[in-house]
């Protein structure tokens, strides 16, 4: 019966997709119906196919679901060098204007190819990671298995159709022009739909657990959620101008617009890229380390104080505007006050490790986690630094604001991300270790190494042009043009680009090695080979 | 009055009060006597089923 129901919902959304193609009033409109007309149609087939075939019901809640963990990990690793090789192109057109070709222009160049790296690491990398690593953690720590069956797959599937949808249109010029919320209306609907579909499998999961208590990395995992979709829905809001087009108008506008994006703004950072993240070190830092959390109180306090000062920071994006200065002071103290969760997390999480010192000469994907917890301490110290007023009137609109991010970005959420990547591989293809060991060596350091370079380019680049902007001669004229400072920065960029080539290097290692270790490694023993005496 | 001075001035006294009241409350309940022995049978969860979820507490009853 259920099947019917599929075919008649697939079937509408198939013939609507193909009429909207039709009516479509712009290219990225029609792309994407498009693309949708061929998944649903695939699927319509897909499902027409299997219906009145005989069933069999297999009981499976004896194990865990990680299939769909398993195409996740996939994804993760795919998107991470799709994202970062995007980033590596427009650090080199930034360095060489020339690479910005003619027959790319409207399509290939800087403009489009900058948010559709910031969505690629972000979303696609770090989303994935997210999703398989809390779908891992949440089952293993309420030792049950995912609740809503085949909703797992539909999370992953529909996710990366989001992605899928999201990147086509940027390229084509579908965008609504809010950083880091750049997708147009469908795809925001279409996402709201996945995101809760996420929460019901996570929730769901939760609720069923067999653990009396819920361990604190679904805290985490849960806040980064649940405020995603608040963050998702009230950013936006957004009126389309057309069913037939991918245009669409904002509900705010002005001063409030733009405080309603930086409060989405920066909460993406402080849930999606902290909290999301902060999730995998409680379990993954323990697994690895083999002994449990530091402070298990210190970890909650972390996570509330958290919850309560981080959705107040957004304001300091907005210093010097038309933004109201008590607004913009109630965002700086709140940035400077998360200093005390986030160094409490940081040594939280470094602690784990006391008495277990010696495995970071023997372990490199320990010390990739602890190298990424370090950069989180790093960031979180240099944000909340930058947030306020005085400091912000130098740094603002400047490379420094482009080093921070990474910092954050390339250390703390890509090294973490390869920490449980390396974990995870042998466990989900039952292997009974990594490949290679000195490979994971290979891409720490050119990681790391890569991530220096660019911080410290970005570091030297952002103050030298804050400085430059800013300095007036006697009779109080701007010295330097904005073409002066342009110039000045070309070697720093070049540096940076080069920084990401080797950031970039150690990721397809990382590949290479994950990929031999499926189809090389020796596989662990079956452990129900023996039957357990009873 | 106004929705949003109602709202503007219920945000910054009671609320903003319930709220301060609330994380401290938290700081207190994280400490409170015998919160130990709960927080370390909860830390050491990762190191529990970490291959197959734990049986059905009717199952178990069955194979016991």
């Amino acid at each position: 019966m259920s099947n019917y129901i599929k075919l008649v919902v697939l079937g509408v959304i198939t013939v609507f997709t193909a009429i909207a193609a039709n009516y479509a009033r712009d290219l990225a409109y029609m792309v994407n119906a498009l693309t949708i007309m061929l998944v649903a149609g695939g699927m319509f087939l897909w499902v027409l196919r299997n219906t009145d075939e005989p069933v069999t019901l297999v009981d499976r809640s004896g194990e865990y679901m990680d299939g769909v963990i398993r195409a996740g990990v996939i994804a993760t690793a795919l998107w991470g060098v799709v994202g970062f090789l995007v980033g590596v192109v427009i650090a080199f057109q930034l360095a060489f204007p020339a690479l910005n070709f003619e027959w790319l222009q409207g399509h290939g160049n800087f403009g489009r190819l900058r948010p559709l790296h910031t969505s690629a690491v972000i979303f696609a990398f770090g989303g994935n990671a997210l999703i398989c690593t809390s779908f891992y953690v949440v089952q293993r720590t309420s030792a049950t298995r995912l609740w809503g069956g085949n909703l797992g797959w539909f999370v992953f599937w529909g996710y990366n159709l989001f992605i899928v949808l999201a990147a086509t249109g940027y390229v084509l010029g579908a965008t609504q022009s809010k950083e880091y919320a750049e997708p147009e209306w469908y795809v925001d609907l279409w996402l709201t739909i996945v995101w809760v579909a996420y929460l019901a499998v996570f929730l769901g999961t939760i609720i069923k657990r067999k653990e009396p208590h819920i361990y604190v990395a679904n805290w985490f995992y849960l806040a980064f959620i649940v405020t995603v979709a608040l963050l998702h829905i009230v950013n936006n809001l957004s009126i389309p101008v057309s069913i037939w087009g991918s245009k669409s108008v904002q509900v705010f506008s002005g001063v409030q617009d733009a405080m309603v994006q930086w409060w989405y703004g920066h909460n993406a950072v402080g849930f999606f890229l902290t909290a999301g993240f902060l999730g995998m070190m409680y379990y993954f830092v323990p697994k690895q380390a083999e002994r449990p959390v530091y402070s298990y109180k210190l970890s909650i306090i972390h996570f509330w104080a958290l919850i309560f000062l981080y959705i107040w920071a957004g304001p300091h994006h907005l210093h010097y505007t038309a933004l109201p200065d008590w607004a913009s002071t109630l965002g700086m103290v709140f940035s400077i006050i998360l200093w005390m969760p986030s160094w409490g997390g940081m040594i939280n999480g470094l602690m784990t490790l006391s008495g277990a010192w010696d495995k970071l000469r023997t372990d490199p994907v320990i010390r990739m986690m602890v190298i990424s917890i370090g950069f989180y301490g790093m960031s979180t110290f240099e944000g909340p630094m930058m947030s306020i007023r005085a400091v912000n009137s130098l740094s603002h609109y400047t490379d420094w604001t482009i080093g921070h991010v990474h910092s954050g970005a390339l250390g703390w959420n890509g090294m973490i991300t390869f920490g449980c990547l390396y974990f995870l591989v042998p466990r989900l293809w039952n292997r009974e270790r990594l490949y290679s060991l000195s490979m994971v060596s290979w891409h720490f350091w050119l990681a790391t190494i890569g991530i220096v370079l660019y911080a410290a380019a970005m570091w030297v680049t952002g103050i030298m042009e804050g400085l430059m902007w800013r300095e007036v001669d006697a009779n109080g004229f701007l010295v330097n043009s904005f073409a002066d400072t342009v110039a000045a920065k070309f070697p720093m960029y070049v540096v940076r680009a080069l920084g990401g080539v080797l950031y970039i290097a150690g990721a397809i290692i990382m590949c290479v090695n994950l990929w031999l270790t499926v189809r090389r490694s020796p596989a662990v023993e079956a452990s129900n080979g023996l039957v357990p005496a009873e | 009055m106004e929705l949003y001075t109602l709202l503007r001035e219920f945000a910054d006294s009671w609320m903003l009060l319930t709220l301060f009241l609330v994380f401290l409350a938290v700081f207190a309940w994280v400490f409170r006597p015998g919160s130990r022995e709960v927080h370390a049978d909860t830390a050491s969860i990762p190191f529990r089923h970490e291959d197959a979820p734990a049986p059905d507490r009717d199952t178990a009853a069955k194979e016991a």
